[in-house]
């Protein structure tokens, strides 16, 4: 319809950039160990659905204009936070899981090893055994 | 009934001796459990006589109390007395503690400061403890006053119960632990008892205190306190 294109040339090259930057890091995350494929899958799959948004203008545009936004970017935007949003109450749920590993893990120990003590010097049994308190 | 006194201690090296030992003088046998203290609580404890298990990491009261739950059912023991390791609780008053909650026959027994009297708190703080005491209470159906008292009587089969599942969070070992012991049908009460006012040193900050209450109701509002006897 000869409008100007809602998401700029420079908005793009940005975006394009960043996501660039985004997939070398997380490969050589990967590739170090610290980062499990599972997650690199995520953050990719983010990264490329980025690319595609800022690539695919017509797409963003049409999509923008039926949300009632003015600006494309915003539209980008918006998205990604919801995906960011997503991203950070699943890991929240992670760490709430691995908190509970990690106590679960800690008392199992300190009871394992009190009770590889006790099988080696019976003191403590041997202290509470008489049944005669009341 | 096998007693058994579980003190949880992190990094309370200058009082968890004199707690071990006067827990001794009292007759019974002390379990410290070391909440991976960077001090030297462990050797302190071990020092004076109790059986002392190590968390290889700090992971919260309500951890170190389920760690000393499970041993003493481990054990053998019928019954827990919990006691903090600061010396805020007078270990010489676990005697008495013992014989006032035989005579309520709960398995929860709490040892409340402010049913005993003049035990000073201020203002803000007080009212909060009042409110949640209340919410409890209502919960609970038994007039508690010091919900967050960690002075306390476990008996079987509560005690079981608890050394499978027990809250680990601040608020959650004390406060949410009586809601749980009720969800279990076990019943609760109260006796009144003697405290020292707590050291300042290791009382929580305000903001993470009114965080904590917050988690605290957040909890109480979400989830079912509702009886559950098996």
């Amino acid at each position: 319809m000869g409008e100007e294109p809602l998401v700029s040339t420079a908005a793009q090259i940005l975006v394009l950039g960043i996501a660039g930057i985004a997939l070398v890091l997380i490969v050589w995350l990967v590739r170090r160990g610290s980062l499990k494929e599972r997650f690199a899958l995520v953050w990719t799959a983010i990264g490329v659905g980025m690319v595609a948004l800022a690539l695919l203008r017509p797409v963003l545009d049409r999509l923008s204009e039926n949300l009632g936004i003015e600006s494309g970017t915003t539209t980008l935007f918006l998205i990604a936070i919801l995906f960011l949003l997503g991203l950070v109450l699943h890991l929240s749920v992670i760490v709430s899981r691995l908190e509970e590993k990690v106590r679960d893990l800690a008392e199992a120990h300190a009871l394992a090893e009190a009770a590889h003590q006790d099988g080696k010097s019976n003191k403590f049994e041997a202290t509470v055994r008489p049944t005669d308190d009341g | 009934m096998r007693t058994v006194v579980v003190v949880p201690a992190f990094n309370e090296q200058d009082s968890v001796g004199e707690v071990v030992k006067r827990i001794a003088a009292a007759g019974l046998p002390a379990v410290v459990v070391d909440d991976g203290s960077t001090d030297s609580t462990a050797v302190e404890a071990e020092t004076a006589g109790a059986r002392v298990l190590r968390l290889p990491v700090n992971i919260g009261v309500g951890g170190a109390l389920r760690t000393g739950f499970a041993y003493a059912v481990g054990k053998g023991f019928e019954r827990v007395v919990q006691v903090d390791a600061d010396l805020q609780h007078d270990p010489s008053l676990i005697p008495a503690l013992l014989e006032a909650a035989d005579h309520t026959g709960a398995e929860l027994v709490i040892g409340s400061r402010f049913a005993a009297g003049d035990y000073a708190v201020s203002g803000v703080r007080r009212a909060l403890m009042r409110m949640l005491a209340r919410l409890v209470s209502r919960t609970v159906g038994s007039e508690l006053d010091d919900v967050t008292s960690g002075f306390r009587v476990i008996s079987q089969p509560l005690l079981r119960r608890f050394a499978a599942d027990y809250p680990t969070e601040y608020l959650g070992d004390t406060v949410e632990a009586i809601l749980l012991a009720h969800k279990h049908g076990a019943t609760v009460a109260q006796v009144p008892v003697e405290m020292a006012p707590r050291s300042s040193g290791s009382s929580v900050s305000r903001v993470h205190a009114a965080g904590q209450l917050a988690r605290v109701l957040f909890a109480m509002a979400v989830r079912s306190w509702g009886r559950n006897p098996s």
